[in-house]
């Protein structure tokens, strides 16, 4: 017990317990760290791990259900926000940034600092930024005096980094950089990492986000890893491989996946060849007619837009896609279930110019029972059905087109599992009768459900999977770099 | 390419002004007359009240709302300066106080129910209208004769409603362009997001926003009394999309923080001008809010010209 009252006393940082749920998905599920001054902690862990909901209770943007927040030697769980957040000397820069695109960098610097008023406070803030930007990224060729909207992605980059270091009254103890060097290149990003080590041998501390393993392992003092919303382990990073941390985000038994079928080796006709634009260096993707092949690797790394670039290359109606955000892509709120699922097979259920409604009828009706829509009647809202029944009515419009693709946005975000299992034998099924799926999942367990997977890594296939060869381990190795 | 990219910067901030000199020539090569200490201050006279509520817009505008009620509105406070203000001054000063209050609770009610600008702003509308009629049910009252003799101020050398003008952009660009607060405020317009995660409460931004959108459109209202000395509830009702077509004429855009009170005052000015030059050119008033649309789609297209440039570079 005076072991921990004296850790407490020591540490710029210690959460206990914190826990946050939104809806049914628990986020985090009591999570225990401690930061200590002038230490640098890396943080990693596959998607949906928890990461980024700790960062954000951290910064003050989210409020943790339960759970106890001590800064320094003080328990602000209660009164803690994003408003006090630097006054306690806590600073976050956030994997999607927060530069305000129509102000200049200097006005952005005033934002984040209440002291910056008054007269001659413009450029009080142009020295803040601009030092701070010589300081740590020397030769960055920034003007501090530019709209952030006019620079590119890397400099805003540099820019928000920069000013989460700035200082003026309230005191600096804990900087978060959440994938920081995201859109840096390799220079930039060693500038970054080696300034993060002289900052910490002044005494602030830092918590380091990366998939970069190389750098955290590198730059760290001290590695956590996160897993369903817990810490699972936590060590000296010297104590960390490579090997040994991958081992540790996957670590859990390999659950025996409920309804995995055997992979087949397909050698059908291509039915798809592309690659990817979004990276120089890649590999290639191609799709035989009747195969189911993911898309995975760490969220936003490009399959998203991979989809999409099939979607635009097909021909016409040859393509069907399934939306994983339903809300803004996927249902249409004003419409009826029916309406929902016939929508994209009306040119079939014409007479003329007009579309019949008799058998526009009796194909909501047939989807209802083949896939299962609990509902009484295919006629109501679709915003009466629950999410997982939403996402069944937005399958049955992909299955119910002509399409001979079907390409899916991580389709089964938010779904229940009764409806997972139904959704992947009707997959199944709908492929051995000669429809191609490319599939995007976060969830490293529906794979299973794959014949084969392309790992993205920063907009780039890097490694093409079989079968035989789809495990969480593999998977997790190729969808964290080394380095940059 | 840096310099490339500048003149295209500048090019875009100048089309405001050249659109206003182009506008000014016109009238001046149409009547002749105009062109004199006189003309320019009978012409122009209007203007004062418009870009009063030009700048109430901007506001709103810049936290990427849309205020469908400024013009009716300002047939309000035409009305109360007329009746209250001139009869019972303090009950029409605590009149005019809550319309400005009535301003921020909009916002609040908009920000709270997450409800569209247009849609609250467009029954506040019928809102303004309602008392408007309520308290000046036929044209007429009286503008208080403080406000007559400010809005006939004859000032050497260049005519009132230009400085008018001037001093009303100059003091707006300070507040919102150069003071640490402005900052917020545009900010909140340009990332919402960010400023919440840096603590600012976007409630309290609109209301103050909202609550200047109403302090100007009060101004607007009394420059118009003190130069027409009567009211109407319908004085005004032009006015929302005067302000509209002011703002975004003078270089803001619809959404993203981006607004320019020099721009938007300028844009009021060549919106009032285009008034006269159409007169002039004895083109029917029926045609005239075409012609302004007109005006306002050439501008435009203009400016997405420049852009369309800037961005094939």
């Amino acid at each position: 017990m005076t072991g921990l009252m004296s850790d407490i006393l020591e540490s710029a940082v210690t959460l206990t317990a914190i826990e946050k749920s939104f809806g049914a998905v628990r986020a985090l599920a009591g999570v225990d760290l401690l930061l200590k001054p002038g230490e640098c902690l890396g943080l990693v862990g596959h998607n949906g791990a928890g990461k980024s909901t700790l960062m954000h209770v951290l910064a003050g943007t989210l409020k943790p259900d339960q759970g106890r927040l001590v800064i320094g030697t003080q328990d602000v769980s209660r009164q803690y926000s994003a408003s006090n957040a630097s006054a306690h000397g806590i600073r976050c820069v956030f994997q999607e940034l927060s530069l305000c695109p129509n102000l200049t960098l200097a006005e952005n610097v005033r934002i984040v600092h209440r002291a910056l008023k008054g007269i001659g406070w413009k450029a009080k803030a142009r020295r803040l930024i601009g030092e701070k930007l010589d300081e740590i990224f020397p030769g960055h060729g920034i003007d501090v005096d530019q709209e952030a909207g006019d620079l590119n992605i890397g400099q805003r980059q540099m820019a928000e980094i920069a000013r989460a270091f700035t200082v003026t009254d309230e005191p600096l103890r804990v900087v978060i950089l959440d994938e920081p060097t995201s859109s840096l290149d390799a220079v930039t990003a060693r500038q970054l990492l080696t300034f993060m080590r002289q900052e910490v041998a002044r005494g602030t501390s830092t918590i380091l986000i990366s998939h970069l393993l190389g750098d955290v392992l590198d730059y760290c003092d001290r590695i956590a890893v996160m897993k369903d919303g817990k810490v699972v382990a936590e060590k000296e990073a010297q104590n960390f491989t490579r090997h040994s941390l991958v081992a540790a985000m996957g670590a859990t038994a390999e659950k025996a996946g409920p309804g995995t079928t055997a992979r087949r080796r397909i050698s059908s006709a291509l039915t798809i060849e592309a690659t990817p634009l979004t990276a120089t260096q890649t590999g290639k993707l191609s799709v035989r007619k009747g195969e189911i092949v993911g898309l995975a690797g760490l969220a936003g790394h490009g399959q998203t837009r991979m989809l999409i670039q099939i979607f635009d290359g097909a021909r016409k109606h040859s393509a069907a896609f399934i939306a994983g955000d339903r809300q803004s892509d996927g249902v249409f709120n004003l419409w009826s279930i029916g309406e929902n699922v016939t929508v994209s097979a009306l040119r079939h259920l014409r007479k003329g110019p007009l579309i019949r409604p008799e058998h526009e009828h009796n194909m909501a009706r047939n989807w209802k029972q083949r896939i299962g829509i609990r509902t009484p009647d295919m006629n109501n809202n679709i915003l009466t059905l629950s999410g997982g029944n939403q996402q069944k009515a937005l399958f049955a419009r992909a299955l119910g087109s002509k399409a001979d693709i079907v390409l899916m946005d991580d389709p089964m975000r938010g779904v229940d599992i009764g409806t997972k299992l139904e959704v992947y034998e009707m997959i199944r099924a709908e492929a051995e009768a000669g429809r191609s799926f490319v599939w995007y999942t976060t969830e490293i367990d529906e794979l299973k459900h794959c014949d084969r997977a392309y790992i993205f890594r920063n907009g780039a296939i890097v490694a093409e999977l079989q079968g035989d060869e789809l495990s969480e381990d593999k998977v997790l190795h190729a969808s964290f770099a080394e380095s940059a | 390419m840096t310099a490339l990219a500048l003149n295209r910067k500048t090019l875009r901030a100048l089309l405001p002004l050249a659109s206003l000199a182009l506008v000014l020539a016109a009238t001046f090569y149409a009547q002749p007359r105009t062109m004199s200490y006189f003309g320019l201050n009978l012409m122009l006279q209007y203007a004062v009240p418009i870009a009063l509520a030009t700048i109430a817009q901007m506001f709103i505008i810049t936290v990427n709302d849309l205020d469908l009620s400024i013009g009716p509105f300002v047939g309000l406070v035409g009305c109360i300066g007329a009746t209250y203000l001139h009869d019972t001054p303090v009950l029409g000063i605590l009149a005019l106080l809550l319309c400005i209050g009535a301003y921020a609770a909009m916002a609040a009610l908009i920000h709270l129910r997450n409800l569209p600008s247009i849609v609250v702003t467009l029954g506040a509308s019928f809102i303004w209208l309602g008392i408007a009629v309520m308290i000046l049910p036929s044209p007429g009252g009286k503008a208080p004769d403080w406000l007559k003799a400010i809005m006939s101020l004859q000032v050497p050398l260049i005519p009132f409603p230009i400085i008018a003008a001037l001093l009303i952009a100059l003091l707006v660009h300070i507040g919102l362009m150069t003071s640490s607060y402005g900052v917020i405020m545009r900010g909140t317009g340009g990332n919402p997001r960010a400023m919440a995660r840096a603590g600012w409460s976007e409630l309290k931004t609109k209301m103050v926003m909202y609550g200047l959108a109403g302090f100007f459109g009060v101004l607007s209202g009394l420059s118009l009394i003190g130069l027409t000395t009567s009211a109407d509830a319908h004085i005004a009702d032009r006015y929302t999309l005067y302000a509209i077509a002011g703002v975004i004429l003078g270089g803001g855009e619809f959404v993203g923080g981006r607004v320019s009170p020099f721009g938007a005052v300028i844009g009021a000015l060549t919106l009032a001008l285009a008034g006269s030059f159409l007169i002039f050119m004895r083109i029917s008033p029926d045609w005239q809010i075409g012609a302004q649309g007109a005006i306002l789609i050439i501008v435009l297209a203009l400016r997405a010209l420049i852009s369309a440039g800037e961005a094939r570079r």
